[in-house]
């Protein structure tokens, strides 16, 4: 055998190209004889095999294909909605396959099971490995040296054989002396770097895991000049992780005294571009109460929650009165924006307090432009010139049978339009401070103002921190494994002086330079020595 | 002049002399390929040396090969067809060198004309992303002899330089709040930079598998063998995982700031996830026995086609929250 070989190198699963066993048999089963622990251990192999790491790896990386094709419930739910409505036939195919829950699919987390076991299989042998290997001393010498990598003779005799352990030690290397020369060895943290980031993979999936189990998200829409307690009813939207307790919900109020929107004027190419999102609020909590602000990439840490800035848009505020002048309405109304102007789309359903039941849709305008058509269009995004237009309905509403309805959605199935449209009357046009009167005598409708809302998100994730120190740690065991190089070195006294050689373990392109390093160091030792003979003494 | 119309200039200059490289290394190959049968795969072993030499090697930088062509063709008179080619791969190394400074140069004054860092669309994405490629080439060179690459890179730098500057042009636009951020400069950049690497270790890896099989043919017989193509590919790629490791937590950091979660399989996420773990089985493989060679190659390879992928399809024709492709 060419290469020398201790015990303690770093053990391998068999494949791995250094392995030690690459010149021992396969060990495969060669019959049912085997028994069943044989059966055990040769799956265990199989799966703890390099050659499986791969497999996995590359059927892992097939496996997240789909997951960018097809719209994820969890990152594009409109998708979701449009993809099912357009494929009817296939909605079997989708659900049977979890083809909008891809990350969680039985498929996809069998493969990452399957390999994060492959991964503790790797693990745990070679950490008890490489943990002897630290307390190991470098291995003899070999016979013949000049079959290694940077041979070199250099002068010098048994007498120098400590000055050469000095120079071994003083470049990293763990040295022993052994009969008739050194042996020395360093690099030790390429394969710890390896086992710290392999761990860290570990960590980290199981920190991710339990943060999104510990923790919880909601969304809720705000007005401007409105507060909110950070109660689990006070949500629009309320996710909690499956050990999420309720107790875990910081006390705190939030007021958003306004959101400050800044628009591109200046550009032509970006007209109207919204450049800046600045949400005024103040935070009530057991601190009392004290002004923050929340910006798009600048989160607002209350009391552990995070909350964002996610999205915002325009909400007149509408107040409806019956035909005696009793108001019945008075609230914001927040409308979606439609495109890059802000053309909002709202609905307002009024159940009760009019003779009927009414139901209003309609667009609102921030800087309405008359369209040749008798439309209106918004030429900026911002309030300059303020239009609300509204189309009447009246009938059922739908709400009565219980069933959950979208706010923003008015179902006109059993009403009638009793303005826009094809009726009688033309649609309600509004501008701030203006009345309007409801067709049929039903009452009155005025817009008092326009605020704005934000979706603020709240999210709480106790693993954070733990997940961003692991991913550090990660990366640093990865650098660490890809770039220090191990390699062992010796030098040994023959008659015709000091040889040296180097033996790489794993990728070590600079193995050559290395010992030509050591060589040099050598030499220019024995040649100040030849000058000083009085050099001092070992002083170790 | 406005900086941006200078810059626009400089990189139509670009895309021309880039155009010019690639016609002068391909036309090194088909002059080797009828004239220099007969000359010996000498550099062969120069190159295997210099395989040996540390990144940083004082001593083997300074035998590059451009200075030891005087010592070929004195010692040689009828080695002249060789020194021909070293005379056009020089052109062509020159030229790209040119291409280079007029690429960056227009890239830099994109971003002085947009008053932030150049990298805030498909368009100026491309100028930055192609820029490094060619600049880790162009640096690579200062390590080990890669000019044979000149084709490969060149090639791609005139496709896509030209395919950027033709349909994804943007004018200027103000930064979204979204990505007004310090992590825009790093996380896309050093994103960028690790494509750059992979880049060329994926050219690596095509003339590594072309060397494998054709051994006997003129230009082909000249490159560096196919265990000196790997190793150099391999420690290319080494680098370009760390970084895009790098690059796959600094966008969970922003992500979170941003959108208000680390990770949110969005599909650049996905994207981002995919190519990692194609590399990650990429390293895997060249650490396993039978997988050495040309599998660990093809893996590469497919690592950086989906590198690829994820910029030129999935910027453009997937919908998902990174959407500032500006087009
Ligand atoms: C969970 C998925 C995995 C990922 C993302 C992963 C990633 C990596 C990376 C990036 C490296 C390069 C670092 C280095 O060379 O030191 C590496 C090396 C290595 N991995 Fe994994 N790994 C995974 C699972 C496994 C498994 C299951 C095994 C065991 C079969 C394994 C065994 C090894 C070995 C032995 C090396 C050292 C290769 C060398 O020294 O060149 N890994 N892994």
């Amino acid at each position: 055998m060419s290469r020398p070989s201790s015990n303690a190198d770093p053990l391998r699963p068999d494949d791995f190209v250094d392995a030690e066993s690459a010149k021992r048999p396969a060990p495969a089963p060669k019959n049912p004889e085997l028994g069943f622990m044989g059966w055990v251990r040769f799956v265990w192999r199989q799966l703890t095999s390099m050659r499986t790491a791969i497999v996995l790896l590359i059927m892992l990386a097939m496996a997240a294909i789909p997951g960018s094709l097809v719209p994820q419930e969890s990152s594009d739910p409109n998708g979701v909605i449009q993809v099912r409505e357009e494929n009817p036939g296939l909605l079997w195919f989708y659900d049977a396959f979890q083809l909008h829950h891809v990350f969680e699919s039985y498929w996809f987390s069998a493969i990452y099971l399957l390999l994060f076991i492959s991964l503790i299989g790797c693990i745990l042998p070679r950490t008890k490995h490489h943990l002897k290997a630290l307390r190991t001393p470098p291995p003899k010498i070999p016979a013949r040296l000049s079959r290694l990598k940077g041979y070199t003779v250099v002068p010098g005799d048994a007498d120098d054989v400590d000055r050469a352990q000095k120079t071994l030690k003083k470049l990293g290397y763990r040295t022993r002396l052994y009969e008739g020369g050194v042996s020395a060895e360093r690099g030790y943290l390429r394969e710890t770097g390896n086992l710290v980031f392999h761990v860290a993979m570990l960590v980290l999936l199981v920190a991710v895991a339990v943060g999104g189990s510990l923790g919880y998200k909601g969304q809720r829409l705000v007005f401007e000049g409105y507060s909110y307690a950070n109660t689990l009813s006070s949500w629009d939207l309320f996710q909690p992780g499956r050990f999420f307790s309720a107790d875990s919900l910081p006390d705190f109020s939030l007021t958003l005294n306004e959101l400050d929107v800044v628009y591109e004027m200046e550009n032509k190419e970006a007209f109207g571009q919204p450049t800046d999102f600045t949400g005024y609020v103040t935070v009530t909590d057991e601190d009392g109460s004290h002004d923050e602000i929340i910006k798009v990439n600048q989160p607002l840490n209350v009391q552990g929650a995070d909350l964002f800035l996610l999205s915002n848009g325009y909400a007149p505020v509408v107040t409806v009165r019956d035909d005696a002048g009793e108001v019945v309405f008075q609230e914001p109304v927040p409308f979606l924006s439609q495109d890059e102007m802000n053309t909002s789309l709202g609905v307002i359903k009024l159940p009760d307090g009019l003779d009927e039941q009414v139901g209003m849709r309609g667009f609102f305008y921030p800087s309405a432009v008359p369209l040749d058509t008798g439309a209106y269009a918004s030429g900026y995004p911002d309030l300059w010139n303020p239009l609300m237009t509204m189309q009447v309905y009246t009938g059922d509403l739908g709400l009565d049978d219980g069933a959950p309805s979208n706010v923003y959605v008015l179902d006109t199935d059993g009403m009638t339009q009793v303005a826009g449209g094809d009726s009688d009357t033309a649609s309600l046009e509004l501008a701030i401070g203006e009345t309007a009167e409801l067709p049929d005598g039903l009452g009155t409708i005025s817009l008092d103002e326009v605020v704005r809302y934000a979706v603020i998100d709240i999210q709480s994730d106790p693993m954070n921190k733990t997940v961003l120190v692991t991913a550090i740690v990660l990366i640093t065991g990865l650098i660490t494994a890809l770039l220090v190089p191990r390699r062992r070195v010796w030098v040994k006294v023959t008659p015709k002086g000091l040889e040296v050689a180097g033996l790489a373990r794993g990728e070590d392109p600079t193995l050559e330079k290395a010992v030509e390093d050591v060589a040099d160091r050598l030499r220019e030792g024995s040649a100040d020595q030849a000058d000083a003979p009085d050099s001092p003494k070992d002083d170790s | 002049m406005e900086f941006e119309t200078i810059s626009r200039l400089l990189i139509f200059s670009a895309i021309v002399v880039y155009a010019l490289a690639f016609v002068i290394y391909a036309f090194d190959i088909v002059s080797h390929g009828s004239s220099a049968k007969a000359a010996p795969a000498r550099a062969n072993r120069r190159e295997l040396v210099t395989a040996g030499a540390d990144a940083a090697g004082g001593q083997s930088q300074n035998v590059s090969a451009d200075e030891s062509t005087p010592v070929i063709s004195q010692a040689a008179p009828a080695n002249a067809p060789r020194r021909k080619r070293r005379n056009w791969l020089r052109a062509g190394f020159s030229i790209t060198v040119i291409g280079w400074v007029l690429h960056v140069a227009g890239t830099v004054l994109r971003g002085v004309a947009a008053e932030r860092v150049p990298w805030a669309n498909m368009y100026e994405f491309a100028l930055t992303g192609i820029a490094l490629a060619v600049g880790v080439f162009v640096f690579a060179q200062l390590w080990r002899d890669v000019r044979f690459l000149g084709v490969y890179i060149m090639g791609m730098a005139t496709l896509f330089l030209g395919g950027a500057a033709s349909n994804y042009y943007v004018e200027i636009t103000p930064l979204p709040p979204a990505l007004q951020s310090p992590w825009l400069v790093i996380h896309v950049f050093v994103a960028t930079l690790a494509c750059g690497f992979l880049a060329i270790s994926s050219g690596l890896s095509i003339v590594q598998l072309i060397r494998q099989r054709a051994k006997r043919s003129g230009f082909i017989a000249s490159l560096p063998n196919a265990d000196s193509l790997e190793n150099t590919s391999y420690r290319l790629a080494v680098v370009g995982f760390i970084l895009w490791t790098f690059t796959l937590m600094a966008g969970a950091i922003w992500a979170h700031a941003a959108w208000g979660r680390y990770w949110g399989w969005d599909t650049k996420e996905v994207w981002t996830f995919i190519i990692w773990v194609v590399y990650a089985g990429y390293l895997h493989a060249r650490a396993t026995r039978g997988w050495r060679g040309t599998a660990s190659a093809v893996l590469n390879l497919i690592g950086f086609a989906a590198i690829l992928f994820n910029f030129v399809i999935v910027n453009t024709y997937f919908t998902g929250l990174h959407a500032y492709s500006g087009l």
